[in-house]
């Protein structure tokens, strides 16, 4: 049995890694092509820190995911604690309920939409290229904040009511005892919310081919147009850095988390 | 200790956005250019960035800084998608001849003054060399709104070890059962319909429906031949070898046997021809900067680099005078790219696509999407996904009543 | 108690930012929907959804969709299980080299994916080698599945994990010593408890792979087409026309949800709460 199940991982291992695989080794490629290795070389490397094109790409796609996530995070976790505090049941479906349309409805749909709204709203004031980096953070921002709101909620939900009731009891002014006293206790929620904002909006593409215009690409777009083209190997090169990044990161949030579960225990 | 982790992870990436936000910088003026992919050289593979170069340029012209950005697209259609629906800001844009044409007659486009703006800012115009085939066009008569950049013709490209010398006779090429799934078509409706044409020997540029009609079963007819439709993605497919023959742009040819050896080139006897230029669509905040942008194309250095990067033909004889640029094309790709007794002009009005009428091109356009959806799935596709929907409606009925049992029950 | 209100208030920033970029888009939907080009009201749109073979695409893309996210199933459940099962430690680990494919770009991704599947590609470049023959694999409804299941697995197999995780295996013992073999521990304890996971899972990997419009374009050729990518060939490529890439969208939408809220019905009578 135990055989069998580590048979079974490496498969389901093997699959998933199988083109980051392919990936990272036709970045090291000497040759031109994205199909054949051709001797090893690190030039696709040096391609790319020459690229400024991909470079822009790439610090564009860094300063929007950044944006959409700080702004997401803050009206996300506002909106957590209002619904949490909300009284009427019914309110409080309603407005979930309108909450999770991004999560439910395809990419596409979502893309489209908010297109058509840019787009006649563009029509009405008379201002028509208006597709700017301004339209693409507002579609990011909308369909990160559904999942913001989903990680804090649950941590408002199992904090203790009395806790901040006592902290007011003892003098706090009620935003002093959100501030001191629960934003504590949910921050954990606040920053994988942030997390899951920052790696959507990074890794987005529907939504930003459809909400995107001349003048700041992100890294999947330009991507995208550098598909239809030959891909140059320096792409690999930068999304085997990415890979590393990643991955490195990943490991330093397991071992501080890993520490200090063991430290709560 | 998670909290601080948490407050810090926010700052460092919060310092990390200020910092690209001011690392952006502002430069006095910015040009948008849209154009096709790898249509510039770039700084890649030891070019010269035409790009950063206009930008110096224009520095030193005016004293201005200036930032360039591009964008690219993969078809007219795309193209004329974005101009119309008028959502995005562009300043200089690159379509061909029957887009122009069309752009032109919506008044979609702005005038050029390539002439009177390089006068006013006191730079040296190119414009006087470009040839004399390609002045007053008709998608341009008066040369007003484009500056040519670029032509060149539709040939057949093919992988000798893998088709023979004698089927290359010309289009029937495409429609040849013995290549069934090693063969590539056009992904946009001009191209591809005109394949038809001329192998139906139907004008390019007809208004009949029934005609489109005929070329729409002649594609429909080749469509369980085809391994994929393809623009620019046919480089990979091609060198690769994993398709055999496809139609497509003469200078890409020769950027794809720098790759494969293996590939070979040739120009049915009808073929269309092309011109893409440069235009300036309406909506550009700054049309003078655009034709300083397309003036500095036309010099000479520019415009060389361009050239031999994208293997296309240049109407520029700054460019197909050079002595340089011959020897460093050879002799083969001269005599592909620059056929004797060849007058673009002439040619262009019988072998060029023109505007059509908006019913016909709406026509068009619905035969094309026809045709791209036509064809089901293979049946055992079908019959899987029935089944598996079968199997799954047996698991929640079943669900349903071992609950009502079960509810009955307590 | 004062704090209420400025609490509740809170709120307010999104319920507006909703309402304003999460409403009404859905509401401009439905407006391009029901009018032509020059704004007037129309039911064109729709009747024209009749006329082509446009149901066809949609019943395509359910079935390729269907296929992928029961294969995404079939390969999750095991895994979550498994993991489930292991060191806290290593669990940790296995999640992770689960979400770390997530972090890649899904267009680079499927680019290599052709490399692999290609006739000229890496695995039948190693069939070759050891005389097993070329298999024709890109551009086939088996190459774009496969690149769905690769994209949208690890939103399959963490949902259910996390359902399995929190499993205490003190209910599995009791089950035992109450006399269930493990086939029926399996049916009545563990999968039952599951299923929240599951039909999450589902929804995660359904709903986008109807839609998907890259990976079809790229695996399978461009010479059968998805649903998603005829709505885009409507907003960015030939046939330009918003009013008609609406009205799919519509449709698209429509059918999700019906399929959603069946879905959830189904999960709901289970005591699994969706996550």
């Amino acid at each position: 049995m135990k055989k069998l199940s580590g048979a079974y991982l490496v498969l389901l291992f093997g699959f998933l890694y199988a083109p980051l695989l392919v990936m990272i080794m036709i970045s090291f490629n000497g040759g031109e092509s994205t199909a054949h290795m051709t001797g090893v070389s690190l030039r696709w490397y040096r391609e790319m820190f020459k690229d400024a094109a991909t470079l822009q790409a790439f610090k564009n796609t860094l300063t929007l995911s950044v944006s959409a996530a700080l702004v997401s995070t803050f009206l996300g976790t506002l909106a957590a604690v209002g619904i949490e505090r909300m009284r009427s049941a019914r309110l409080k479906a309603l407005v979930m309920s309108i909450t999770n349309i991004p999560m439910m409805n395809p990419d596409i749909v979502t893309g489209i939409s908010l297109m058509l709204l840019f787009v006649f709203m563009a029509g009405l004031i008379g201002y028509t290229p208006v597709l700017s980096f301004w339209t693409l953070l507002i579609a990011h921002i909308s369909f990160c904040l559904p999942y913001v709101i989903l990680s804090v909620l649950p941590k408002l939900r199992q904090m203790d009511k009395s806790l901040p009731e006592a902290a007011m009891d003892l003098g706090c002014t009620p935003l002093q005892s959100f501030l001191r006293v629960e934003l504590p206790f949910i921050s954990p929620g606040i920053l994988t919310g942030f997390i899951m904002a920052f790696t959507l909006s990074f890794d987005d593409f529907v939504i930003s081919n459809f909400t995107s215009g001349a003048g700041f690409e992100t890294l999947t777009i330009h991507i995208f147009a550098m598909i239809k083209k030959s891909v140059k190997p320096d792409i690999y090169a930068l999304s085997t850095l990415i890979f590393a990044a990643v991955l490195l990161l990943l490991l330093v949030y397991d071992l501080l988390g890993g520490r200090e579960e063991d430290m709560a225990v | 200790m998670r909290k601080a982790f948490a407050i810090a992870a926010c700052l460092a990436l919060s310092l990390l956005l200020i910092a690209c936000l001011s690392a952006c910088g502002r430069s006095d003026e910015v040009l948008y250019v849209y154009n096709w992919g790898e249509y510039l050289a770039d700084g890649s593979y030891d070019t010269m960035d035409v790009l950063s170069g206009f930008e110096e340029y224009y520095e030193e012209l005016t004293g201005r800084s200036m930032k360039v950005y591009l964008t690219t697209f993969d078809s007219n259609e795309d193209l004329y998608a974005k101009i119309s629906g008028g959502t995005s800001r562009y300043d200089v844009i690159f379509p061909s001849d029957y887009m122009i044409d069309r752009l032109r007659t919506e008044g979609l486009l702005l005038p050029v003054n390539i002439e009177s703006v390089c006068e006013k800012y006191g730079a040296e115009c190119y414009y006087e060399y470009i040839g004399e085939d390609f002045r007053g066009l008709f998608y341009d008569p008066d040369d007003e709104y484009s500056v040519p950049y670029t032509y060149g013709r539709v040939g057949i490209i093919y992988n000798c070890t893998q088709v023979d010398e004698e089927d290359c006779t010309g289009w029937e090429l495409l429609w040849n059962p013995k290549y069934a799934g090693r063969i590539l078509q056009f992904n946009n409706s001009r191209d591809a319909f005109a394949t038809a044409q001329y192998l139906l020997g139907i004008d390019l540029n007809t208004e009949d429906p029934a005609d489109w009609k005929a070329c729409y079963d002649k594609l429909l007819e080749q469509k369980p031949l085809i391994q994929s439709y393809v623009m620019d993605e046919i480089y990979n497919k091609m060198e690769s070898g994993e398709a055999a023959i496809g139609a497509y742009y003469a200078g890409d040819f020769f950027t794809m046997l720098e790759v494969n050896e293996d590939l070979r080139f040739f120009y049915p006897e009808n073929t269309s021809l092309f011109v893409d230029s440069m235009c300036i669509p309406k909506g550009s905040e700054n049309p003078e900067n655009a034709a300083l942008f397309m003036n500095y194309l036309l010099s000479e250095e520019p415009a060389i680099e361009c050239a031999e990067f994208i293997y296309y033909a240049s109407p520029d004889a700054l460019v197909f005078e050079n002595e340089d640029y011959q020897e460093d094309m050879g002799e083969y790709v001269m005599e592909v790219l620059y056929p004797e007794d060849f007058h673009f002009a002439e040619e262009l009005n019988v072998n060029g696509m023109r505007n059509l009428s908006p019913e016909t091109l709406e026509y068009i356009g619905r035969l094309w999407e026809d045709l791209k959806i036509s064809g089901g799935l293979p049946a055992g596709v079908y019959w899987t996904a029935a089944a598996l929907a079968a199997v799954i409606a047996a698991l929640v009925i079943y669900s349903f009543i071992v609950k009502r049992r079960r509810a009955r029950w307590y | 108690m004062k704090a209420g209100l400025l609490q509740r208030a809170a709120a307010a920033p999104h319920i507006v930012w909703s309402a304003l970029f999460i409403l009404a888009p859905m509401v401009f939907v439905v407006y391009y929907t029901f009018t032509d080009g020059s704004g007037s009201p129309s039911l064109e749109n729709i009747t024209r959804l009749n006329a082509g073979n446009y149901l066809m695409i949609l019943v395509n893309s359910l079935c390729m969709a269907l296929i992928a996210t029961v294969i995404c199933f079939l390969i999750a459940y095991p895994a979550a299980f498994i993991f489930s099962r292991m060191k806290k430690k290593a669990q940790r680990l296995a999640i992770l080299l689960i979400m770390l494919p997530l972090w890649m770009n899904f267009l680079i991704t499927t680019y290599s994916w052709m490399t692999i599947l290609e006739d000229t590609g890496v695995i039948n470049t190693l069939l070759s080698a050891l005389r097993l023959g070329p298999v024709h694999m890109i551009n086939t409804p088996g190459a774009v599945i496969c690149g769905m299941v690769f994209c949208f697995l690890p939103y399959m197999i963490l949902p259910i994990y996390s359902v399995m995780a929190g499993i205490d295996p003190k209910l599995i013992e009791a089950a035992a010593d109450l006399g269930c073999s493990p086939a029926q521990t399996f049916a009545k304890v563990i999968w039952p408890l599951s299923l929240g996971g599951v039909i999450s899972g589902i929804t995660m990997v359904f709903v986008p792979s109807v839609s998907t419009f890259y990976i079809s374009q790229k695996l399978g050729g461009g010479t059968f087409q998805l649903i998603g990518d005829t709505i885009e060939s409507y907003f960015t490529g030939t046939a330009v026309n918003y009013h008609f890439g609406a009205a799919l969208s519509l449709i698209l939408m429509v059918l999700i949800l019906i399929s959603m809220a069946v879905m959830n019905r189904f999960g709901e009578g289970e005591g699994g709460e969706i996550r």
